[in-house]
């Protein structure tokens, strides 16, 4: 094909929706300075003032947009939107990654670094703020970036809405502030993974639902007949994880000015849905999010078209059906009801097969080209990426069942697969994506600098081996040292004796998270240096690989 | 032209909606009958709504996120048993909104840590965990001791939770913030009113700072009844095998 | 009521799930397909350039 039949005429559609924005702005302006004034709770109106700044911000922006004279129109394809999510991703990454070092030392040395007076930066309130950075705001920009990237190119039409992707990012980064200020303020509902409290949840609905008319409106009017692979497992995502969101966060606050609120469900019930929601966060949100950057990245990087299109989509719904059953095997041997115990531990297990049809899909990609790994330091993050998503797709099914659970939950054994699912598998994948992305977006020839990739992929590798074999080390230890009896049938070991024994392990898992952190800022320098135009000095000459196909 | 792209408008949408119905079907299944089957929650005697204290308590645990590092889930495994005491029963969290029951065990769990330490070792230990466990990770609290709690927010708290199920009756709603402050005080002239609303409610100062009710007050009573109400000497666990 | 569900489960709903399978695979595997994946695969690599 020539390139010309490819490219769309520049888009016309755009302006329409600016009363509706304006509006949009006006009311929640007036509700949050309402709040404000009104509520008794401090907290609250820290967050309703936020509120209010930021809607004054946005009808700032849009009145210095219409007089501008709608440049929005003058593209072919909305990248601007693409870039300020590239900017968010690295700077919530490192933030984030940044917090979980903070919160891996505190565990190991915590004379050193809890502050009696400082109840904010206690462990209960800084760690809910490491995971929802690192997953909502380094991974949801990640997604949302991606996902407008490949929405457009896949089906060469132009993102739908005219600003409204914009009102998308606006609005999703600033529930991310909303959440992260709360967690630290005690504003939380402490349920793992969705902590973020009622008004901030109904606000990501919101925004949520634009995200989906922006990801199907641009689908809908695409100029390509094929809706292209990756674009199923985005909107699955963004399909599941609304259902999951709004669900799983139904609750009755106390009142309209105060921001506690009470889950709808109880106990057992609510065990259940938060369990169903939080492991359909990683399944949806973690996996077949990032599927979509694997199955666009990959090929685009390696230039060739994936391995197998049937397999991918024999994967692609065994994956979605299969996976919003597992949740229970968070709950084994709990009050949960066995007969739902055992079905979560069965589709787990079930889970491995899709799981692995999407791993080997990712890797031969690469066959008959495996010499890029070696030449290219981008295709083998991407390549360990999946090779990492094979392996905590095999540790997750091992340790949903029962007999390993019982060892394993409520152990470090947890947290180090969590984390070569979220570093290895998330981190690799969407590094790879942001260095593909850059050059790309930013029209340079190549990185700033391939050696800095390779420094970046060997420090943060490094990073990864020292937190999960430290954290399968200690979880299983710990598991084996609770359960231990000694010769007169006593248990062996108070528990504190067990917290004591974790301490080389806890030092050696904040060595590792450094690492990883240095990596990402060794990324973030890079990164900052290619948008800049620059190239270093002793670089080899561009690789046809980083200039966007012709 | 303009038929084709119609069809294809729509297999955008019947993509969406196929998605939908697929990812539907394993939450339906698994979570819609925990709503109805009488086998999810067991019978049992002793289990009440949280006091007014309690649940003030509550709220602070809730806001510290105490579940990052202690359950409150007692698993049927030999060890746990013998560590904690006896395993977890659904019924025991059926008031609990949200549901507490943690999946990380850096400190070890709550859910029967009722009446296993006395009040002022929970005070000493929320103030300087490591002066009385010298290897403990856990933060320190001390701030709690000076939050003072306003008995006023009461109400609205109970109401909240009876808009979610809780059976608080009104009598408990009208009284609540007489409650919170009956409850920190033994000679208090609704003593026997309160007992009553509320069976095995421990009513004294927990934190040894008989002026005020802290949040320190709040989260010892709290901690003080977890595992308590069950009374396991009419408990069959044959009849509520699930 | 518990009863009567479980066991359409376990018949019923196998063989649904057998099925709705078994049109994945015919739709996925169909060599009347084959041409369209195989455009479809190449949609990444054939975008022109702006």
């Amino acid at each position: 094909m020539t390139a010309t039949s490819n490219v769309p005429a520049p888009a016309q559609d755009g302006g329409s929706e600016v009363p509706f924005i304006a509006a949009f702005l006006a009311v929640g302006a007036l509700l949050a300075l309402f709040i404000a004034a009104r509520t008794p709770d401090a907290m609250m109106s820290a967050h309703a003032m936020m509120f209010l700044l930021a809607f004054i911000a946005g009808a700032f922006a849009l009145v210095h947009h219409a007089s501008s004279g709608n440049r929005l129109t003058q593209d072919v394809y909305e990248m601007g939107v693409v870039k300020a999510g590239v900017f968010a991703s690295v700077f919530w990454g490192v933030a984030g990654f940044l917090v979980g070092v903070i919160i891996a030392a505190q565990l190991a040395f915590p004379n050193l670094l809890y502050f009696e007076d400082l109840g904010w930066t206690n462990f209960g309130r800084l760690r809910p703020l490491h995971t929802s950075a690192v997953i909502f705001a380094f991974g949801g920009n990640v997604l949302m970036s991606t996902s407008f990237y490949v929405v457009q190119r896949t089906c060469r039409a132009r993102l739908f809405g005219g600003l409204t992707p914009w009102v998308v990012f606006w609005g999703y980064n600033l529930f991310i502030v909303i959440a992260a200020t709360g967690y630290l303020m005690g504003v939380t509902q402490s349920r793992e993974y969705a902590e973020p409290e009622w008004y901030a949840d109904i606000w990501l609905t919101i925004i949520w639902v634009l995200y989906l008319v922006v990801f199907l409106g641009t689908l809908l009017k695409r100029k390509e007949p094929h809706i292209y692979v990756a674009n199923w497992f985005y909107l699955a995502f963004i399909v599941t994880i609304a259902m999951l969101h709004i669900v799983n966060n139904l609750a009755i606050p106390v009142s309209l000015l105060s921001t506690k609120s009470y889950s709808l469900f109880p106990g057992v019930q609510d065990a259940l849905t938060q369990w169903w929601y939080g492991h359909n966060a990683v399944g949806f949100f973690l996996t077949a999010g990032f599927l979509a950057i694997m199955y666009y990245f990959i090929p685009k990087r390696a230039e060739r078209p994936v391995y197998s299109y049937r397999l991918s989509i024999i994967h692609f719904w065994s994956l979605i059906f299969i996976y919003i059953w597992a949740g229970p095997h968070h709950l084994h041997y709990t009050a949960l009801p066995e007969w739902a115990q055992t079905l979560g531990m069965t589709f787990s297990v079930m889970l491995w097969m899709p799981s692995w049809g999407g791993m080997i899909n990712g890797l031969m990609t690469l066959s008959g080209a495996w010499d890029k790994l070696r030449t290219d330091p981008v295709i083998r993050m991407l390549i360990v990426s999946v090779a990492f998503y094979g392996m905590s797709t095999f540790e997750g099914p091992l340790m949903s069942v029962r007999a390993v659970n019982s060892l394993s939950h409520y152990t470090d054994w947890t947290i180090g697969h969590v984390h070569s699912g979220a570093l290895g598998w998330v981190g690799y994948v969407s590094f790879g994506a942001l260095y593909c992305l850059v050059p790309w977006l930013w029209k340079r020839k190549q990185l700033y600098s391939n050696a800095l990739v390779e420094w970046h992929f060997w420090v943060s590798t490094i990073g990864i081996l020292l937190y999960i074999t430290s954290m399968w080390v200690s979880g299983i230890m710990q598991g084996l040292m609770w359960r231990a009896y000694n010769s007169l049938g006593f248990l062996e070991y108070s528990f504190v004796e067990t917290v004591d024994a974790m301490h080389p392990y806890y030092v050696i898992r904040m060595t590792g998270g450094l690492l990883f952190l240095i990596g990402a800022l060794i990324m973030a320098y890079n990164l900052w240096r290619t948008a800049k135009g620059d190239v270093r000095a002793r670089e080899f000459a561009a690789s046809p690989a980083l200039a966007p196909a012709e | 032209m303009l038929d084709r792209h119609d069809i294809l408008e729509k297999r955008g949408l019947l993509l969406t909606v196929a998605i939908l119905v697929v990812v539907s079907i394993g939450g339906i299944i698994e979570i819609a009958p925990l709503f109805y089957l009488e086998s999810t929650i067991e019978r049992v005697q002793g289990v009440r709504p949280y006091s007014p204290l309690e649940l003030a308590g509550r709220n602070v645990y809730v806001r510290e996120g105490c579940y990052t590092c202690h359950s409150q889930m007692i698993r049927p495994l030999r060890d746990e048993v013998e560590r904690y005491g006896h395993y977890s029963l659904a019924a025991e969290s059926m008031y609990d909104h949200p549901f507490q029951w943690g999946s990380k065990r850096t400190g070890p769990d709550l859910a029967r840590v009722g009446g296993k330490y006395s009040d002022a070792w929970h005070v000493e230990h929320m103030i300087d965990p490591r002066a009385l466990v010298p290897e403990s990770v856990m933060p320190p609290y001390k701030f709690l001791a000076s939050s003072i709690i306003d008995p006023d927010d009461a109400p609205e708290w109970l109401k909240a939770n009876r808009a979610v199920g809780v059976p608080y009756t009104d009598e408990m709603i009208e009284n609540a913030a007489a409650d919170l402050k009956t409850q920190h005080d033994p000679f208090a002239a609704d003593f026997d009113n309160f007992v009553a609303r509320y069976p095995k409610a421990h009513v004294r100062d927990f934190d040894g700072n008989p002026g005020a009710i802290t949040e320190m007050d709040a989260l010892i009573s709290y901690l003080q009844v977890l595992g308590t109400m069950v009374d396991f000497s009419v408990y069959e666990p044959e009849e509520n095998y699930r | 009521m518990y009863e009567t569900l479980s066991s359409i489960a376990q018949t019923w709903g196998l063989v649904l799930f057998v099925i709705a399978f078994g049109l994945v695979l015919v739709y996925a595997l169909s060599p009347k397909n084959k041409q369209k994946f195989d455009h479809a695969k190449r949609i990444p690599l054939d975008e022109g350039d702006e």
